[in-house]
């Protein structure tokens, strides 16, 4: 029952290298006029419905510089807790909301940003509701197999609480690690999620 | 054969023993970036078994034409190639309509990137991005031409093998996945610290696409047969429940 036979192996993972943005974000590494926009560059509409948020940060190295040719993408629900893709069967999702998104870190500084919404809950499989999270992943030369990880929202304290992956980690400290909270000193919506690699902060990252 | 899109069942644990473990010194850019700490395993909730989809209006008629897609009219120079194969999951089931990714070299081993410093000369009519949705029997391909191998600053003199890099979707963000594609006959390949950071000799073997004179185009380019597999879904009680609904 648990363990059944696979007939074909996943193909292995390589890494995306220093020039991932040349197929995933060619706009942005200035390829102009093979196609007209960077898929999941844009992920709000005029008419997408929810909170409208900003996510940016960094991603750090064990040195605690910026990874400047990182690209990382993010999938989430809309703002009723649906999924815009297959495996949804609980309803139709915002159809003006794709739930993905794709940005490269800034060649310069390293901070990436995303437009988006907060997403609303999602049941797990055993009934309990998770607490609004994003889903994330992050390739880059370096990095052999792209990197699990999820983002919540510092100001859902008791959704957060009770959320049965934030639950799973067992450390405070390391559970920090996957929370947003408000920027300083930036406007409301504005959440700072940075990414450690290695160190005493290293995120926590997962094996979905 | 069930079609995967709207599957829900849980994926397989992924094994992780074929993959590259994430600290490989050998390829030293791994050294300051691979996460120290364990994984941690989270069994699979809606977040992970969805995952984005897109449609044929998102493909142009040239996307998967890298000879001619970036150039204002001309084509690209090099060995003329067309690369194809099948996207499958670990049970064999095609992986209809999702969207495949790739990105190369020029001809001669130069990409269009300008954090690239390799003296070999650009292609004014090679842009070197391309992509495509697989077909209902798994099926992609594109045309292109060969990648040149390039030296990068890692060891005192190590080569890249030709190589396309790939990006997969599947149907579920655990899915995701992106590799590289080398070419049979390449003794470099062995060679490269980026390959050996796979240990598992299968593994590598089975990113190594296969020359196909059957499929050559007549007269215009050269076939290589490249399959891809990701992780296929658990049959398990938990599949009957949520059937049965
Ligand atoms: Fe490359």
């Amino acid at each position: 029952m648990l363990n059944q036979l696979r007939p074909y192996r996943e193909s292995a993972s390589q890494t995306a290298g220093p020039y991932v943005h040349i197929g995933c974000t060619p706009n942005q590494a200035e390829i102009t006029g093979v196609w007209a926009e960077d898929l999941g560059a844009r992920m709000l509409q005029p008419q997408t419905k929810g909170e409208r948020i900003v996510v940016e940060g960094i991603v750090y190295d064990g040195s605690g510089a910026p990874l400047k040719d990182a690209v990382i993408e993010i999938w989430q629900a809309d703002a009723a807790g649906l999924y815009a893709g297959p495996g949804e069967s609980r309803g139709a999702a915002d159809p003006a909301f794709p739930g993905f998104g794709r940005q490269a870190t800034d060649g310069d500084t390293g901070l990436f940003r995303f437009e988006t919404i907060k997403p609303g809950r999602v049941p797990y499989d055993d009934g309990r509701l998770q607490a609004p999270h994003i889903s994330v992943w992050i390739v880059a030369r370096g990095i052999n197999i792209g990197l699990s990880t999820r983002l919540y929202f510092a100001d859902e304290a008791e959704a957060n609480a009770a959320d049965p992956v934030l639950l799973r980690v067992l450390d405070p400290r390391r559970r920090g690690t996957l929370i947003a909270a408000p920027a300083p000193g930036a406007e409301p919506g504005v959440y700072r999620f940075d990414i450690r690699l290695q160190g005493p902060d290293e995120t926590v990252f997962f094996d979905i | 054969m069930r079609n995967s899109i709207g599957d829900q069942r849980p994926f397989y644990p992924r094994d992780r023993a074929l993959h590259p473990p994430a600290f490989t010194p050998n390829y030293k850019s791994t050294v300051l970036r691979a996460p120290q700490q364990a994984l941690l395993s989270l069994e699979s909730s809606l977040s992970e078994r969805t995952g984005p989809a897109f449609g044929h209006g998102l493909i142009g008629a040239l996307d998967n034409d890298l000879i001619r897609n970036y150039g204002h009219g001309g084509e690209a120079i090099g060995q003329r190639i067309v690369v194809y194969g099948r996207v499958l999951d670990e049970d064999g089931r095609p992986q209809a309509g999702t969207l495949v990714e790739f990105w190369q070299a020029n001809a001669g081993g130069r990409y269009r990137h300008k954090k690239e410093g390799y003296q070999a000369a650009l292609d004014p009519n090679f842009g070197g991005c391309g992509r495509t949705l697989t077909d209902q029997d798994g099926v992609y391909s594109f045309r292109t031409v060969k990648p040149g191998a390039y030296p990068w600053p890692n060891g005192v003199n190590d080569w890249r093998p030709a190589h396309i890099h790939f990006s997969l979707f599947g149907h579920a963000f655990a899915q995701r996945l992106i590799t590289q594609m080398y070419f049979e006959g390449d003794p470099m390949i062995r060679q490269c610290p980026i390959v050996r950071t796979i240990a598992d000799d299968a593994a590598i073997e089975q990113l190594t696409a296969r020359l196909d004179r059957q499929n050559t185009l007549p007269m215009d380019a050269l076939a290589y047969r490249f399959d891809i597999v990701l992780r296929g879904r658990r049959s398990t009680v938990f599949e009957n429940k949520l059937e049965g609904n």
